[in-house]
Protein backbone atom coordinates (compact mmCIF):
# COMPACT_ATOMS: atom_id res chain seq x y z
CA UNK A 1 0.00 0.00 0.00
CA UNK A 2 3.07 2.31 -0.65
CA UNK A 3 0.48 4.75 -2.50
CA UNK A 4 -1.47 4.99 0.11
CA UNK A 5 0.86 6.16 2.59
CA UNK A 6 2.08 8.37 -0.62
CA UNK A 7 -1.88 10.22 -0.40
CA UNK A 8 -2.52 9.80 3.91
CA UNK A 9 1.15 11.56 4.76
CA UNK A 10 1.56 11.70 8.17
CA UNK A 11 0.81 15.38 7.68
CA UNK A 12 -2.23 15.14 6.27
CA UNK A 13 -3.72 12.89 8.82
CA UNK A 14 -2.34 15.11 11.28
CA UNK A 15 -4.14 18.49 9.48
CA UNK A 16 -7.23 16.76 8.75
CA UNK A 17 -7.67 15.79 12.60
CA UNK A 18 -6.64 18.82 13.92
CA UNK A 19 -6.67 21.40 11.13
CA UNK A 20 -5.25 25.19 12.08
CA UNK A 21 -6.82 28.59 11.61
CA UNK A 22 -10.39 26.41 11.97
CA UNK A 23 -12.89 28.55 13.32
CA UNK A 24 -14.71 32.22 12.84
CA UNK A 25 -12.60 35.69 12.06
CA UNK A 26 -14.13 38.05 13.94
CA UNK A 27 -12.53 41.04 12.13
CA UNK A 28 -12.16 39.38 8.75
CA UNK A 29 -12.96 41.46 5.36
CA UNK A 30 -13.66 39.09 3.08
CA UNK A 31 -14.90 35.81 3.13
CA UNK A 32 -16.09 32.92 0.35
CA UNK A 33 -17.70 29.49 0.70
CA UNK A 34 -17.21 26.65 -1.21
CA UNK A 35 -19.10 23.06 -1.56
CA UNK A 36 -18.26 20.37 -3.14
CA UNK A 37 -21.50 18.50 -4.19
CA UNK A 38 -20.00 14.96 -4.73
CA UNK A 39 -18.88 14.37 -1.57
CA UNK A 40 -20.70 17.45 0.27
CA UNK A 41 -17.18 18.93 1.46
CA UNK A 42 -17.71 22.43 2.79
CA UNK A 43 -15.76 25.09 3.94
CA UNK A 44 -16.11 28.48 4.87
CA UNK A 45 -13.05 31.04 4.45
CA UNK A 46 -12.45 34.01 6.12
CA UNK A 47 -9.82 36.56 5.34
CA UNK A 48 -8.24 39.69 6.86
CA UNK A 49 -6.44 41.55 4.31
CA UNK A 50 -4.76 44.94 4.24
CA UNK A 51 -3.42 46.73 1.17
CA UNK A 52 -3.73 43.69 -0.75
CA UNK A 53 -1.66 41.30 1.81
CA UNK A 54 -3.05 38.53 3.66
CA UNK A 55 -3.12 39.02 6.87
CA UNK A 56 -5.01 36.63 8.38
CA UNK A 57 -7.10 33.50 7.40
CA UNK A 58 -9.36 31.33 8.88
CA UNK A 59 -11.93 28.53 7.83
CA UNK A 60 -14.86 26.15 9.20
CA UNK A 61 -16.94 23.54 7.65
CA UNK A 62 -16.46 19.75 7.39
CA UNK A 63 -15.03 17.61 4.88
CA UNK A 64 -12.91 14.40 4.12
CA UNK A 65 -9.49 14.51 5.59
CA UNK A 66 -8.00 15.36 2.18
CA UNK A 67 -10.30 18.39 2.13
CA UNK A 68 -9.84 19.65 5.76
CA UNK A 69 -5.78 19.45 5.34
CA UNK A 70 -5.37 20.97 2.10
CA UNK A 71 -7.85 24.12 3.52
CA UNK A 72 -5.80 24.19 6.86
CA UNK A 73 -1.99 23.83 4.68
CA UNK A 74 -3.26 26.65 2.71
CA UNK A 75 -4.47 29.38 5.58
CA UNK A 76 -0.76 28.58 7.16
CA UNK A 77 0.41 29.21 3.82
CA UNK A 78 -1.33 32.38 2.96
CA UNK A 79 -0.61 34.60 5.79
CA UNK A 80 1.52 37.66 4.90
CA UNK A 81 1.14 36.70 1.61
CA UNK A 82 0.52 39.24 -1.16
CA UNK A 83 -2.70 38.42 -2.90
CA UNK A 84 -1.19 38.29 -6.39
CA UNK A 85 1.15 35.97 -4.34
CA UNK A 86 -1.19 33.98 -2.82
CA UNK A 87 -3.03 33.26 -6.80
CA UNK A 88 0.70 32.62 -7.72
CA UNK A 89 0.46 29.91 -4.95
CA UNK A 90 -2.68 28.37 -6.33
CA UNK A 91 -1.52 28.54 -10.26
CA UNK A 92 1.14 26.27 -8.71
CA UNK A 93 -0.87 23.88 -6.00
CA UNK A 94 -3.31 23.20 -9.36
CA UNK A 95 -0.32 21.90 -11.01
CA UNK A 96 1.37 19.69 -8.36
CA UNK A 97 -2.05 18.14 -7.65
CA UNK A 98 -2.68 17.66 -11.38
CA UNK A 99 0.52 15.92 -12.29
CA UNK A 100 1.69 18.70 -14.37
CA UNK A 101 5.08 20.24 -14.20
CA UNK A 102 6.46 22.73 -12.20
CA UNK A 103 8.10 25.71 -14.21
CA UNK A 104 10.88 27.72 -13.62
CA UNK A 105 10.22 30.60 -11.37
CA UNK A 106 7.04 28.86 -10.02
CA UNK A 107 6.38 29.92 -6.45
CA UNK A 108 7.88 27.18 -4.10
CA UNK A 109 4.78 25.24 -2.45
CA UNK A 110 7.01 24.03 0.83
CA UNK A 111 4.89 22.09 3.20
CA UNK A 112 1.73 21.71 0.71
CA UNK A 113 4.04 19.37 -1.41
CA UNK A 114 2.72 16.98 0.94
CA UNK A 115 -0.63 16.63 -1.17
CA UNK A 116 1.44 16.06 -4.56
CA UNK A 117 -0.18 12.24 -3.30
CA UNK A 118 -3.63 13.83 -4.93
CA UNK A 119 -2.22 13.12 -8.51
CA UNK A 120 -2.33 9.40 -8.42
CA UNK A 121 -5.71 9.83 -7.28
CA UNK A 122 -7.91 11.66 -9.89
CA UNK A 123 -11.48 11.28 -8.08
CA UNK A 124 -9.59 13.17 -5.27
CA UNK A 125 -8.21 16.33 -6.75
CA UNK A 126 -11.52 18.34 -6.10
CA UNK A 127 -10.86 17.57 -2.52
CA UNK A 128 -7.95 19.35 -2.93
CA UNK A 129 -8.51 21.77 -4.57
CA UNK A 130 -11.85 22.87 -2.62
CA UNK A 131 -10.46 25.66 -0.54
CA UNK A 132 -7.90 27.08 -3.07
CA UNK A 133 -11.31 27.50 -5.43
CA UNK A 134 -13.18 29.19 -2.47
CA UNK A 135 -10.17 31.17 -1.27
CA UNK A 136 -9.81 32.56 -5.39
CA UNK A 137 -13.67 33.53 -4.93
CA UNK A 138 -13.19 35.28 -1.45
CA UNK A 139 -10.05 37.37 -3.50
CA UNK A 140 -12.00 37.84 -6.71
CA UNK A 141 -15.64 38.16 -5.52
CA UNK A 142 -17.03 35.95 -7.43
CA UNK A 143 -20.42 34.46 -7.26
CA UNK A 144 -20.77 32.00 -4.51
CA UNK A 145 -21.14 29.36 -3.26
CA UNK A 146 -18.22 28.57 -5.30
CA UNK A 147 -19.17 24.50 -6.59
CA UNK A 148 -16.37 21.75 -7.60
CA UNK A 149 -19.00 21.60 -10.41
CA UNK A 150 -18.95 24.28 -12.08
CA UNK B 1 -50.08 -14.11 -20.90
CA UNK B 2 -51.56 -16.59 -18.29
CA UNK B 3 -49.21 -19.63 -19.45
CA UNK B 4 -46.07 -17.10 -18.88
CA UNK B 5 -47.62 -16.05 -15.59
CA UNK B 6 -47.28 -19.69 -14.93
CA UNK B 7 -44.11 -20.66 -16.08
CA UNK B 8 -42.80 -18.07 -13.68
CA UNK B 9 -44.14 -19.13 -10.78
CA UNK B 10 -43.14 -23.12 -12.00
CA UNK B 11 -39.86 -21.26 -11.97
CA UNK B 12 -40.05 -19.82 -8.73
CA UNK B 13 -41.32 -23.40 -7.43
CA UNK B 14 -38.51 -25.29 -9.02
CA UNK B 15 -35.62 -22.64 -7.16
CA UNK B 16 -37.71 -23.19 -3.84
CA UNK B 17 -36.97 -26.95 -3.78
CA UNK B 18 -33.54 -26.78 -5.02
CA UNK B 19 -31.57 -23.88 -4.33
CA UNK B 20 -29.37 -22.36 -6.62
CA UNK B 21 -25.62 -22.61 -6.20
CA UNK B 22 -24.91 -18.59 -5.85
CA UNK B 23 -21.10 -19.01 -5.64
CA UNK B 24 -21.23 -20.50 -9.38
CA UNK B 25 -23.59 -17.84 -10.62
CA UNK B 26 -20.47 -15.39 -10.32
CA UNK B 27 -19.80 -17.17 -13.40
CA UNK B 28 -22.28 -15.57 -15.49
CA UNK B 29 -20.87 -12.40 -15.03
CA UNK B 30 -17.36 -11.89 -16.92
CA UNK B 31 -16.37 -8.33 -14.98
CA UNK B 32 -16.55 -10.19 -11.86
CA UNK B 33 -13.04 -11.97 -13.21
CA UNK B 34 -11.01 -8.77 -13.37
CA UNK B 35 -9.28 -7.10 -11.07
CA UNK B 36 -8.78 -3.61 -9.56
CA UNK B 37 -5.19 -2.30 -8.08
CA UNK B 38 -4.05 -5.63 -8.82
CA UNK B 39 -6.61 -7.58 -6.42
CA UNK B 40 -9.27 -9.61 -6.84
CA UNK B 41 -12.90 -7.26 -7.45
CA UNK B 42 -15.06 -7.10 -4.68
CA UNK B 43 -18.44 -5.01 -6.42
CA UNK B 44 -20.41 -3.53 -3.75
CA UNK B 45 -21.95 -0.95 -5.37
CA UNK B 46 -24.84 -2.57 -6.84
CA UNK B 47 -27.34 0.01 -5.67
CA UNK B 48 -25.59 2.22 -7.87
CA UNK B 49 -25.61 -0.16 -10.66
CA UNK B 50 -25.58 -4.35 -10.91
CA UNK B 51 -23.18 -6.14 -13.25
CA UNK B 52 -24.32 -7.85 -16.08
CA UNK B 53 -24.66 -11.52 -16.82
CA UNK B 54 -23.14 -12.86 -20.14
CA UNK B 55 -26.72 -13.93 -21.61
CA UNK B 56 -27.22 -9.81 -21.59
CA UNK B 57 -24.32 -8.85 -23.16
CA UNK B 58 -24.67 -11.41 -25.49
CA UNK B 59 -28.54 -10.37 -26.17
CA UNK B 60 -27.64 -7.28 -26.56
CA UNK B 61 -24.64 -7.52 -29.10
CA UNK B 62 -26.43 -10.29 -31.01
CA UNK B 63 -29.39 -7.56 -31.44
CA UNK B 64 -26.79 -5.37 -33.24
CA UNK B 65 -25.34 -8.03 -35.11
CA UNK B 66 -28.39 -9.63 -36.41
CA UNK B 67 -31.66 -7.51 -35.76
CA UNK B 68 -31.12 -3.88 -35.82
CA UNK B 69 -33.64 -2.11 -37.92
CA UNK B 70 -35.53 0.68 -36.43
CA UNK B 71 -38.99 -1.02 -35.03
CA UNK B 72 -42.67 -0.34 -35.99
CA UNK B 73 -42.09 1.66 -39.51
CA UNK B 74 -40.43 -1.08 -41.85
CA UNK B 75 -41.85 -3.46 -44.25
CA UNK B 76 -38.65 -4.78 -44.49
CA UNK B 77 -37.81 -8.08 -42.51
CA UNK B 78 -35.33 -6.63 -40.40
CA UNK B 79 -37.58 -4.18 -39.34
CA UNK B 80 -39.94 -6.83 -38.60
CA UNK B 81 -37.78 -9.27 -36.60
CA UNK B 82 -36.86 -6.08 -34.63
CA UNK B 83 -40.44 -4.93 -33.83
CA UNK B 84 -41.34 -8.53 -32.73
CA UNK B 85 -38.12 -8.48 -30.57
CA UNK B 86 -39.06 -5.38 -28.98
CA UNK B 87 -42.43 -5.65 -28.34
CA UNK B 88 -41.47 -9.25 -27.47
CA UNK B 89 -39.65 -7.39 -24.70
CA UNK B 90 -42.57 -5.27 -23.38
CA UNK B 91 -44.68 -8.37 -22.70
CA UNK B 92 -41.74 -9.69 -20.71
CA UNK B 93 -41.87 -6.94 -18.72
CA UNK B 94 -45.55 -7.07 -18.49
CA UNK B 95 -45.50 -10.78 -16.94
CA UNK B 96 -42.84 -8.96 -14.32
CA UNK B 97 -44.65 -6.50 -13.00
CA UNK B 98 -47.93 -8.80 -13.20
CA UNK B 99 -49.66 -5.72 -15.32
CA UNK B 100 -52.92 -6.36 -16.62
CA UNK B 101 -51.96 -5.37 -20.04
CA UNK B 102 -49.19 -4.60 -22.41
CA UNK B 103 -50.65 -1.37 -23.17
CA UNK B 104 -49.42 -0.19 -19.62
CA UNK B 105 -45.90 -0.78 -19.83
CA UNK B 106 -44.01 2.33 -21.32
CA UNK B 107 -40.45 1.95 -22.13
CA UNK B 108 -38.60 4.67 -21.01
CA UNK B 109 -34.85 5.81 -20.24
CA UNK B 110 -34.86 4.93 -17.00
CA UNK B 111 -36.87 5.90 -13.37
CA UNK B 112 -35.49 9.17 -13.62
CA UNK B 113 -37.70 9.72 -17.24
CA UNK B 114 -40.70 7.72 -15.95
CA UNK B 115 -41.11 9.97 -12.95
CA UNK B 116 -40.08 13.38 -14.94
CA UNK B 117 -43.01 11.92 -17.58
CA UNK B 118 -45.54 11.76 -14.49
CA UNK B 119 -44.53 14.67 -13.26
CA UNK B 120 -45.02 16.46 -16.85
CA UNK B 121 -48.35 14.70 -17.89
CA UNK B 122 -50.04 13.86 -14.85
CA UNK B 123 -48.92 16.63 -13.18
CA UNK B 124 -49.78 19.37 -15.97
CA UNK B 125 -53.27 19.25 -14.22
CA UNK B 126 -52.02 20.46 -10.96
CA UNK B 127 -53.60 23.29 -9.94
CA UNK B 128 -52.78 25.75 -7.05
CA UNK B 129 -53.13 24.78 -3.78
CA UNK B 130 -53.29 20.83 -4.65
CA UNK B 131 -50.89 18.58 -2.44
CA UNK B 132 -48.23 16.06 -3.66
CA UNK B 133 -47.04 13.20 -1.21
CA UNK B 134 -43.43 12.38 -1.06
CA UNK B 135 -41.11 11.24 1.76
CA UNK B 136 -38.08 12.27 3.47
CA UNK B 137 -36.17 9.14 1.92
CA UNK B 138 -36.78 9.89 -1.44
CA UNK B 139 -33.52 9.69 -3.91
CA UNK B 140 -33.28 13.18 -5.67
CA UNK B 141 -35.27 11.61 -8.84
CA UNK B 142 -38.44 11.54 -6.79
CA UNK B 143 -38.24 15.10 -5.34
CA UNK B 144 -37.10 17.63 -8.06
CA UNK B 145 -39.39 16.79 -10.75
CA UNK B 146 -42.11 17.37 -8.03
CA UNK B 147 -40.67 20.65 -7.09
CA UNK B 148 -41.08 21.63 -10.80
CA UNK B 149 -44.18 20.46 -10.64
CA UNK B 150 -45.67 22.50 -8.01
CA UNK B 151 -43.40 25.59 -9.36
CA UNK B 152 -45.60 25.24 -12.71
CA UNK B 153 -48.67 25.14 -11.44
CA UNK B 154 -48.81 26.27 -7.50
CA UNK B 155 -49.15 23.30 -6.58
CA UNK B 156 -47.73 22.51 -2.54
CA UNK B 157 -44.97 20.16 -1.68
CA UNK B 158 -45.16 17.75 1.88
CA UNK B 159 -42.96 15.46 3.23
CA UNK B 160 -43.60 12.61 5.00
CA UNK B 161 -41.06 11.92 8.04
CA UNK B 162 -38.73 9.28 8.72
CA UNK B 163 -37.56 8.15 12.12
CA UNK B 164 -33.88 7.10 13.50
CA UNK B 165 -34.47 3.87 12.14
CA UNK B 166 -34.71 4.99 8.66
CA UNK B 167 -38.70 3.75 8.44
CA UNK B 168 -41.63 5.95 7.48
CA UNK B 169 -43.79 7.40 10.55
CA UNK B 170 -47.01 6.12 9.39
CA UNK B 171 -49.15 7.84 11.56
CA UNK B 172 -47.57 11.30 9.93
CA UNK B 173 -47.67 9.97 6.41
CA UNK B 174 -51.15 9.62 7.10
CA UNK B 175 -51.59 12.95 8.56
CA UNK B 176 -50.13 14.41 5.53
CA UNK B 177 -53.20 13.00 3.56
CA UNK B 178 -56.18 14.72 2.90
CA UNK B 179 -59.03 16.62 0.22
CA UNK B 180 -56.52 18.45 -1.50
CA UNK B 181 -53.47 14.82 -2.12
CA UNK B 182 -53.10 14.56 -5.65
CA UNK B 183 -50.42 12.18 -5.73
CA UNK B 184 -48.09 10.42 -3.13
CA UNK B 185 -44.47 10.07 -4.48
CA UNK B 186 -42.82 7.07 -2.72
CA UNK B 187 -40.12 4.98 -2.73
CA UNK B 188 -40.58 1.09 -2.51
CA UNK B 189 -36.92 0.56 -1.35
CA UNK B 190 -35.16 3.46 -0.17
CA UNK B 191 -31.64 3.45 -1.80
CA UNK B 192 -29.74 5.27 0.78
CA UNK B 193 -31.14 3.51 4.07
CA UNK B 194 -32.04 -0.24 2.19
CA UNK B 195 -35.74 0.82 4.33
CA UNK B 196 -38.32 -1.30 2.60
CA UNK B 197 -41.31 0.67 2.68
CA UNK B 198 -44.60 -1.07 3.58
CA UNK B 199 -46.08 0.00 -0.02
CA UNK B 200 -49.14 -2.04 -0.32
CA UNK B 201 -50.67 -0.35 2.78
CA UNK B 202 -49.53 3.16 1.89
CA UNK B 203 -50.95 3.12 -1.40
CA UNK B 204 -54.55 1.80 -0.15
CA UNK B 205 -54.34 4.52 2.38
CA UNK B 206 -53.52 7.05 -0.14
CA UNK B 207 -56.68 5.78 -2.28
CA UNK B 208 -58.52 6.00 0.79
CA UNK B 209 -58.55 9.43 0.44
CA UNK B 210 -58.57 9.74 -3.67
CA UNK B 211 -54.43 10.56 -4.01
CA UNK B 212 -52.77 8.36 -7.42
CA UNK B 213 -49.59 6.67 -6.22
CA UNK B 214 -46.31 6.27 -7.80
CA UNK B 215 -43.81 3.80 -6.52
CA UNK B 216 -40.42 4.77 -7.18
CA UNK B 217 -39.00 0.91 -7.43
CA UNK B 218 -35.39 1.60 -8.95
CA UNK B 219 -34.09 -0.24 -5.59
CA UNK B 220 -37.08 -2.68 -5.45
CA UNK B 221 -36.86 -4.41 -8.07
CA UNK B 222 -33.63 -6.23 -8.25
CA UNK B 223 -35.02 -7.92 -4.75
CA UNK B 224 -38.53 -8.39 -5.34
CA UNK B 225 -40.80 -8.47 -7.89
CA UNK B 226 -43.50 -6.12 -8.01
CA UNK B 227 -46.98 -6.90 -8.60
CA UNK B 228 -48.45 -4.13 -9.76
CA UNK B 229 -52.14 -5.19 -9.14
CA UNK B 230 -51.64 -6.51 -6.13
CA UNK B 231 -49.95 -3.54 -4.79
CA UNK B 232 -52.70 -1.18 -6.64
CA UNK B 233 -50.13 1.52 -7.36
CA UNK B 234 -51.17 4.16 -10.14
CA UNK B 235 -47.80 3.92 -11.47
CA UNK B 236 -44.66 2.30 -10.84
CA UNK B 237 -40.86 3.23 -11.87
CA UNK B 238 -38.21 1.32 -12.69
CA UNK B 239 -34.74 1.12 -14.27
CA UNK B 240 -32.88 -1.63 -16.14
CA UNK B 241 -29.62 -1.05 -14.48
CA UNK B 242 -29.86 -1.53 -11.53
CA UNK B 243 -31.54 -5.15 -12.65
CA UNK B 244 -28.75 -6.52 -14.61
CA UNK B 245 -29.71 -5.52 -17.71
CA UNK B 246 -28.27 -2.16 -19.79
CA UNK B 247 -28.13 1.26 -19.04
CA UNK B 248 -30.61 3.43 -20.71
CA UNK B 249 -33.41 1.65 -20.65
CA UNK B 250 -36.32 1.77 -18.02
CA UNK B 251 -40.21 1.16 -17.76
CA UNK B 252 -43.03 3.21 -16.78
CA UNK B 253 -46.05 1.33 -15.45
CA UNK B 254 -49.28 3.10 -15.46
CA UNK B 255 -52.56 1.85 -14.73
CA UNK B 256 -54.10 2.16 -18.62
CA UNK B 257 -57.27 4.17 -17.80
CA UNK B 258 -54.53 7.13 -16.19
CA UNK B 259 -52.24 6.69 -19.15
CA UNK B 260 -55.18 6.86 -21.04
CA UNK B 261 -56.20 10.48 -19.75
CA UNK B 262 -52.95 11.79 -19.83
CA UNK B 263 -51.55 14.55 -22.32
CA UNK B 264 -48.18 13.28 -24.06
CA UNK B 265 -45.08 14.33 -22.68
CA UNK B 266 -42.30 14.25 -25.60
CA UNK B 267 -43.91 14.30 -28.96
CA UNK B 268 -42.17 13.34 -32.28
CA UNK B 269 -42.50 9.91 -34.57
CA UNK B 270 -43.78 7.20 -33.24
CA UNK B 271 -46.18 8.59 -30.65
CA UNK B 272 -48.33 9.80 -33.68
CA UNK B 273 -51.22 8.73 -35.34
CA UNK B 274 -51.71 11.51 -38.15
CA UNK B 275 -50.03 14.51 -38.18
CA UNK B 276 -51.07 17.93 -40.48
CA UNK B 277 -50.59 21.71 -39.75
CA UNK B 278 -53.89 21.91 -38.59
CA UNK B 279 -53.56 19.33 -35.77
CA UNK B 280 -52.48 16.05 -34.45
CA UNK B 281 -53.83 12.85 -33.21
CA UNK B 282 -51.88 10.83 -31.13
CA UNK B 283 -51.02 7.10 -31.07
CA UNK B 284 -52.65 4.60 -28.61
CA UNK B 285 -50.93 3.36 -25.39
CA UNK B 286 -48.39 3.01 -25.08
CA UNK B 287 -46.77 4.40 -27.92
CA UNK B 288 -48.19 8.20 -26.96
CA UNK B 289 -45.78 7.72 -24.56
CA UNK B 290 -42.68 6.79 -26.55
CA UNK B 291 -42.16 9.81 -29.27
CA UNK B 292 -38.51 8.94 -30.94
CA UNK B 293 -36.57 6.08 -32.21
CA UNK B 294 -36.90 3.63 -28.64
CA UNK B 295 -33.92 1.88 -27.22
CA UNK B 296 -34.54 -1.17 -28.79
CA UNK B 297 -30.95 -2.93 -28.12
CA UNK B 298 -32.24 -1.69 -23.93
CA UNK B 299 -35.38 -3.10 -24.48
CA UNK B 300 -34.72 -6.65 -25.28
CA UNK B 301 -31.55 -6.94 -22.93
CA UNK B 302 -33.52 -5.67 -19.96
CA UNK B 303 -36.11 -8.61 -21.30
CA UNK B 304 -33.17 -10.98 -21.17
CA UNK B 305 -31.93 -9.91 -17.64
CA UNK B 306 -35.55 -10.20 -16.28
CA UNK B 307 -35.85 -13.80 -17.88
CA UNK B 308 -32.43 -14.24 -16.07
CA UNK B 309 -33.16 -13.53 -12.29
CA UNK B 310 -36.44 -15.32 -13.13
CA UNK B 311 -34.51 -18.59 -13.89
CA UNK B 312 -32.93 -18.35 -10.27
CA UNK B 313 -36.00 -16.87 -8.75
CA UNK B 314 -36.06 -14.27 -6.68
CA UNK B 315 -37.31 -15.91 -3.48
CA UNK B 316 -33.95 -17.32 -3.65
CA UNK B 317 -32.24 -14.01 -4.64
CA UNK B 318 -34.20 -12.42 -1.09
CA UNK B 319 -32.30 -15.16 0.68
CA UNK B 320 -29.30 -15.15 -0.27
CA UNK B 321 -29.67 -11.36 -0.20
CA UNK B 322 -31.10 -11.76 3.18
CA UNK B 323 -27.59 -14.16 4.82
CA UNK B 324 -25.59 -11.58 3.42
CA UNK B 325 -26.94 -8.67 4.78
CA UNK B 326 -27.26 -10.59 8.14
CA UNK B 327 -23.39 -11.38 7.79
CA UNK B 328 -23.07 -7.81 7.00
CA UNK B 329 -24.83 -6.04 10.07
CA UNK B 330 -23.62 -8.57 12.02
CA UNK B 331 -19.70 -8.11 10.98
CA UNK B 332 -20.74 -4.04 11.35
CA UNK B 333 -22.00 -3.99 15.06
CA UNK B 334 -18.88 -6.02 15.74
CA UNK B 335 -16.90 -3.10 13.85
CA UNK B 336 -15.35 -0.20 16.71
CA UNK B 337 -16.19 3.54 15.68
CA UNK B 338 -18.94 2.15 13.07
CA UNK B 339 -22.79 3.23 13.12
CA UNK B 340 -25.17 2.25 11.00
CA UNK B 341 -27.59 4.15 8.83
CA UNK B 342 -30.74 2.88 8.21
CA UNK B 343 -31.74 -0.18 10.74
CA UNK B 344 -35.12 -0.88 9.37
CA UNK B 345 -36.49 -3.80 10.36
CA UNK B 346 -37.86 -4.58 6.86
CA UNK B 347 -34.35 -3.83 4.71
CA UNK B 348 -32.89 -4.66 1.23
CA UNK B 349 -29.73 -5.46 1.11
CA UNK B 350 -28.25 -2.26 1.60
CA UNK B 351 -25.50 -1.57 4.15
CA UNK B 352 -24.94 2.06 4.99
CA UNK B 353 -22.67 3.31 7.62
CA UNK B 354 -20.40 6.08 8.59
CA UNK B 355 -17.07 5.86 10.49
CA UNK B 356 -16.77 7.75 13.40
CA UNK B 357 -14.07 10.23 12.33
CA UNK B 358 -13.09 9.24 8.97
CA UNK B 359 -14.78 10.97 6.16
CA UNK B 360 -16.77 8.20 4.18
CA UNK B 361 -14.72 9.58 0.93
CA UNK B 362 -11.42 8.80 2.58
CA UNK B 363 -12.65 5.31 3.59
CA UNK B 364 -13.98 4.77 -0.46
CA UNK B 365 -10.20 5.65 -1.69
CA UNK B 366 -9.21 3.41 0.93
CA UNK B 367 -11.43 0.33 -0.13
CA UNK B 368 -10.93 1.08 -3.97
CA UNK B 369 -6.82 0.49 -3.07
CA UNK B 370 -8.05 -2.69 -1.53
CA UNK B 371 -10.34 -3.74 -4.36
CA UNK B 372 -13.21 -2.94 -3.08
CA UNK B 373 -16.00 -0.92 -4.98
CA UNK B 374 -18.54 0.83 -2.60
CA UNK B 375 -20.60 4.30 -2.83
CA UNK B 376 -19.22 7.10 -1.23
CA UNK B 377 -21.54 10.84 -0.61
CA UNK B 378 -24.82 11.59 -0.07
CA UNK B 379 -26.03 9.15 -2.74
CA UNK B 380 -28.54 11.82 -3.97
CA UNK B 381 -30.28 11.81 -1.25
CA UNK B 382 -29.50 15.51 0.57
CA UNK B 383 -32.46 16.25 2.49
CA UNK B 384 -31.63 12.25 4.61
CA UNK B 385 -28.12 12.97 4.87
CA UNK B 386 -29.55 15.87 6.98
CA UNK B 387 -32.22 13.92 8.58
CA UNK B 388 -29.58 12.07 9.92
CA UNK B 389 -26.54 14.35 10.43
CA UNK B 390 -24.04 13.27 8.25
CA UNK B 391 -22.89 14.68 5.02
CA UNK B 392 -21.84 11.36 3.52
CA UNK B 393 -22.31 7.97 4.36
CA UNK B 394 -20.44 4.65 2.66
CA UNK B 395 -22.58 2.43 1.57
CA UNK B 396 -22.11 -1.44 0.49
CA UNK B 397 -24.84 -2.75 -1.73
CA UNK B 398 -25.23 -6.72 -2.49
CA UNK B 399 -26.36 -8.66 -5.54
CA UNK B 400 -27.15 -12.04 -6.28
CA UNK B 401 -23.46 -12.56 -6.88
CA UNK B 402 -21.82 -11.23 -3.91
CA UNK B 403 -20.63 -13.70 -1.21
CA UNK B 404 -19.83 -13.69 2.61
CA UNK B 405 -16.11 -13.63 0.92
CA UNK B 406 -16.74 -10.04 -0.20
CA UNK B 407 -18.21 -8.84 2.49
CA UNK B 408 -14.84 -10.33 4.72
CA UNK B 409 -12.98 -8.43 2.16
CA UNK B 410 -14.59 -4.80 3.29
CA UNK B 411 -14.52 -5.39 6.36
CA UNK B 412 -10.67 -6.30 6.37
CA UNK B 413 -10.30 -3.30 4.15
CA UNK B 414 -12.09 -1.19 6.87
CA UNK B 415 -9.55 -2.73 9.20
CA UNK B 416 -6.82 -0.82 6.99
CA UNK B 417 -8.85 2.71 7.10
CA UNK B 418 -7.89 2.11 11.00
CA UNK B 419 -4.22 1.79 9.84
CA UNK B 420 -4.01 4.40 8.24
CA UNK B 421 -5.61 6.83 9.98
CA UNK B 422 -5.23 5.45 13.84
CA UNK B 423 -7.30 4.80 16.46
CA UNK B 424 -8.79 8.03 16.87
Amino acid sequence: MADLRELYQEVIIDHGRRPRNFGPLPDANRHAEGFNPLCGDEIRLHLKTRDGVIEDARFEGAGCAISTASASLMTEALKGRSEADAMALFAGFRTLVTGGHAEQGDVPLGKLAVLAGVTEFPTRVKCATLAWHTLEAALTGRAQPVSTED
Amino acid sequence: MQGAGDELKRVDEAVRTQAPDFARLREDFPILARSVHDRPLVYLDNAATSQKPQSVIDCEAHYYRMLNANVHRGVHRLSQEATDAYEGARDTVQRFVNAACREEIVFVRGTTEAINLVANSYGSRFVAGDEIVITHMEHHSNIVPWQLACERSGAVLRVAPVDDHGELELDAFERLLGPRTRLVALTHVSNALGTINPVRELVARAHAHGAAVLLDGAQAVPHLRPDVQALDCDFYAFSGHKLYGPTGIGVLYGKAALLESMPPWQGGGDMIRRVSFDGTTFNDLPYKFEAGTPNMAGAIGLAAAIDYVSRIGFDAIAAHEHALLDHATERARATPGLRLIGTARDKAAILSFVLDDVHAHDVGTILDLHGVAVRTGHHCTMPLMERFGVPATVRASFALYNTRADIDALFEALAHVREVFGDG
